[in-house]
């Protein structure tokens, strides 16, 4: 019955060989930014982007991804998959400990599932799908889906699905666990100090399954809240790391080219976050398709990549990414032509109602990109009114649907049923709620589509229902698709094989080493 | 003395309980509550999500239910949980306030003692060229804007000398100790103590000047002049003496804003105060953080405050305590 066996142990090893030209040194410390400083380092129930690049080096998952987004043993050693594609059953590593000394077995997995349910809005709409989760030994663990979800294999990473101490938060209250402060988990380092405002410091897990591994003694995430001083930091030489977006965009050129500095955009091949402009589709002029599309063609996104995002990044050209599975460049294109702008206006009847802009509260760079969308759009007659907002503010507005024109980048996890569809199917406009289709589109063509390409198999089907859909969308443009962000991590050439896998830096240290 | 300090000990706490009531209002004013910036930095979120972490922060009840709870604890000196941080609030603000007060009162001395001492000289050479120069010097730094002085502080002793650290409270991972350690955190508060240090100088200077130039019209002083008595200590026992009273006032106000009003400083500089704190719960609408930083300044400035009173009855002994 279980005939498609994948041994990912192999991937593993393949993954890692470059690696070996040069034989990994083992001490030493590394000293990288975190920014913003975590509310808290609990893995599974704080899920912000710094919770998850710390946390990623003292929890792990079942799974990691390589950048081609192929999946990679951890806590699981290997797996399989019925014919009917409805049964998983997952081989966990023997051997594995917590930080604290106690196996790790099934029935972490279980209380994990079981927990993140609770805690973790993504893993819970991820498990939608699992009728049940049964572990019938200690170190096999067996999912069974209501039906075939073909994005299965890719909500097992550590940040979607961190593995849990049972014996640690079984009948507590997980809020006010005194472990949320100090996190016990299975990954490379150990949790040891946190003085708040200040640093966080991991240690070597001496125990970790992996044998040799970790090769740094120790990592100290030095909390700095203003970017010129986290530049500054790295230029006077206090810090070897600058995780994507740590500094602003324009130091980006800059620091690059400072002695033994090394740069690498790669690890975020399975968040590929996607930066768009989510249009209000209920209301106004933007109700109208061609309005929609004037805003497309109005916009000059290889200026805002040239000099806004210093060169970085690539022009969008629909809802997926060109590196997420499934992607197709093949659909309809909105090259920058203001004259276009105008003549779709005009043909929509738009008379120069107001509009409200909401630009994003993430510092400089945004604040630039709105400023400079606006001008396109005033350039094309329309009547643009920025609304300036802190994040909480903004999200509750374009929550509220209270919005014309709002910034946004999204995560899209690998896979259009995971981070893209939940943007435009018409089950996930839901008042109150940011990140799902608050544009209000509502398509049942796209609905059926993107439910059809969630269950089907094989992965030609997938391809098929899933490149249908990008060029239907990018036609209607239910939102204004800008670029594709690329965040490089800066870091001293002496830090090795830091980034590893489709995860990046948020996949923990395990493989990095100093070349001392 | 003791029965002045007791009233003025009840008038606080009951501005405390206003400030407590205003502030709970205010704060949910602001649009976005913790659960939604949970929910949304989850990437994902559905109704029954939200709904479940508002039960759990106890944000799904009645609003004067949660003003009630809330200041049920303050009476119990408990702040509450921050569900963000997960920890107490009194912890959370217990971890950051000697930072903030080692900083604060650093840059209030600095300010205070070169503020007075520029301002005595350029009252004794009022209109010379030395008067003119402090006044310049110090209106440099009233003028600047603080992130914009660190900036450029960090840029010079950082990065082109290299004398001192550009961030943080001490070296991490140096693990100094005794006399050691308290160089090393001395050597990362010079910059962040001066920028802020110098900014509240000018203001002291410019009051000092102006009252001790008020008070040396004053018969007294010609009466103390006619004794004989030396310039110095006419200056020192009868000129600035009996100017210092604005100068009191004004420090006792700058104290206590002090300890919240560091936000920039702290930013630029990582300094781990309470001014980050706030912050950072402010973005992240972290209510009950916020509300135990909110009362934490509050007691800080009516501490203040308290002080400042003391010290008139010193500096000016025809102040009654009864008054």
């Amino acid at each position: 019955m279980l005939k498609r066996v994948l041994l990912g142990l192999v991937l593993a090893c393949g993954l890692t060989a470059p690696a070996l030209a040069q034989e990994p040194k083992t001490g030493g410390v590394i000293n990288a930014v975190i920014q913003p400083e975590p509310p808290g380092l609990m893995l599974a129930m704080i899920q912000n982007g710094p919770t998850q690049m710390v946390s990623g080096n003292i929890f792990e998952g079942l799974l990691r991804y390589s950048p081609k987004l192929e999946p990679l043993p951890e806590l699981a050693e290997s797996w399989s998959v019925s014919e009917d594609a409805k049964t998983y059953t997952f081989k966990l590593r023997k051997g594995v400990t917590w930080h604290d000394g106690k196996p790790f077995t099934a029935a972490d997995v279980l209380f994990s599932i079981e927990m993140l349910k609770q805690t973790h809005a993504r893993a819970r709409n991820n498990l939608a799908q699992v009728d049940k989760v049964e572990a019938p030994d200690d170190y096999t663990v067996v999912f069974t889906l209501k039906q075939p979800f073909g994005p299965f294999l890719g909500i097992f990473e550590v940040g979607s699905m961190p593995m849990v101490p049972k014996h640690l938060y079984e009948g507590t209250d997980w809020k006010t666990n005194a472990y949320n402060n100090a996190p016990v988990g299975t990954g490379p380092f150990m949790f040891k100090e946190w003085q708040k405002g200040s640093f966080i410091r991991l240690v070597k897990n001496p125990n970790y399954y992996e044998k040799g591994k970790p090769y740094i003694d120790e990592i100290y995430w030095q909390i700095i809240p203003d970017a010129a001083a986290r530049s500054v930091a790295y230029e006077t030489g206090k810090v070897d790391v600058l995780p994507g977006g740590s500094v602003e965009n324009f130091d980006v050129p800059r620091l690059s080219k400072l002695k033994d500095t090394c740069v690498s955009g790669a690890g975020w091949e399975f968040f590929s976050p996607l930066a768009w402009l989510w249009l209000n589709n209920r209301q106004g002029p933007l109700a109208d398709k061609r309005v929609r599309q004037a805003i497309m063609y109005a916009i000059d996104r290889d200026f805002a990549k040239d000099v806004i995002w210093n060169g970085l990044g690539k022009v969008a050209t629909g809802p997926s990414a060109s590196t997420i599975k499934y992607y197709t460049g093949d659909v309809p294109k909105y090259p920058y032509d203001p004259a276009k702008a105008k003549a779709l206006l005009k043909e929509a009847g738009y008379k120069g109602e107001k509009i409200r802009l909401l630009p994003l509260a993430y510092g400089e760079t945004w604040q630039r990109w709105g400023e400079a969308v606006k001008q396109n759009l005033m350039d094309v007659g329309m009547n643009i009114e920025t609304i300036a907002t802190d994040v909480a503010g903004g999200n509750q507005k374009i929550g509220d649907w209270d919005y014309d024109i709002a910034f946004t980048y999204l995560y899209q996890y690998g896979d259009p049923a995971l981070g893209v569809g939940r943007n435009y199917v018409s089950s996930a406009i839901a008042k109150g709620q940011v990140f799902n289709n608050v544009e209000g589109y509502s398509n049942p063509e796209i609905d059926k589509l993107f439910a059809d390409g969630a269950v089907a198999t094989p992965d030609s089907k997938r391809k098929e229902i899933y490149e249908k859909a990008q060029k239907i969308l990018v036609e209607d443009v239910p939102v204004a698709w800008m670029l594709e962000l690329q965040f490089p991590t800066i870091m001293r050439c002496k830090v090795k094989n830091l980034i590893t896998t489709g995860i990046g830096v948020n996949d923990g240290f395990k493989d990095a080493w100093l070349d001392k | 003395m003791l029965s002045f300090v007791a009233q003025r000990i009840v008038k606080g706490v009951i501005v405390l309980l206003a400030i407590v009531v205003l502030n709970f209002f205010l704060i949910r004013l602001a649009p976005g509550d913790p659960a939604a910036v949970m929910a949304g930095e989850a990437g994902a979120s559905d109704q029954v999500f939200v709904q479940q972490l508002r039960e759990k922060f106890g944000l799904d009840k009645p609003l004067p239910e949660q003003l009630f709870i809330y200041v049920k604890g303050i009476v119990t000196l408990d702040l509450g949980f921050s569900f963000r941080q997960q920890a107490p609030v009194a912890k959370l603000i217990g971890e950051r306030l000697p930072a903030t007060l080692l900083l604060t009162l650093t840059a209030f001395a600095i300010s205070l003692i070169l503020g007075v001492l520029f301002g005595t000289f350029a009252a004794r050479f009022a209109g010379t060229f030395l008067d003119t120069a402090i006044t310049v010097f110090a209106l440099i730094f009233y003028a600047m804007p603080i992130f914009w002085v660190a900036l450029m502080g960090i840029l010079l002793f950082s990065v082109t000398m290299d004398w001192l650290p550009s961030f943080g409270y001490e070296t991490v991972g140096a693990n100094l100790t005794g006399l050691a350690h308290a160089v090393d955190v001395g050597a990362h508060l010079i910059m962040p103590a001066m920028t802020l240090g110098l900014f509240f100088m000018a203001t002291y200077t410019r009051m000092t000047r102006a009252s001790m130039l008020e008070v040396k019209r004053l018969d007294f002083v010609k009466t103390a002049r006619a004794k004989g008595l030396s310039d110095a200590v006419i200056q020192r026992r009868h000129v600035l003496r009996n100017a210092l009273l604005p100068v009191v006032t004004l420090a006792g106000v700058h104290a206590g804003t002090l300890i919240g009003g560091a936000v920039i400083t702290e930013t630029v500089f990582a300094w781990p105060g309470i001014g980050r704190l706030m912050y950072d719960a402010l973005l992240q609408r972290d209510y009950n953080l916020l509300l135990g930083v909110f009362v934490t300044c509050s007691i800080m400035v009516l501490i203040f405050n308290l002080i400042t009173d003391l010290v008139y009855r010193l500096v000016d002994p025809r102040i009654e305590f009864a008054s």
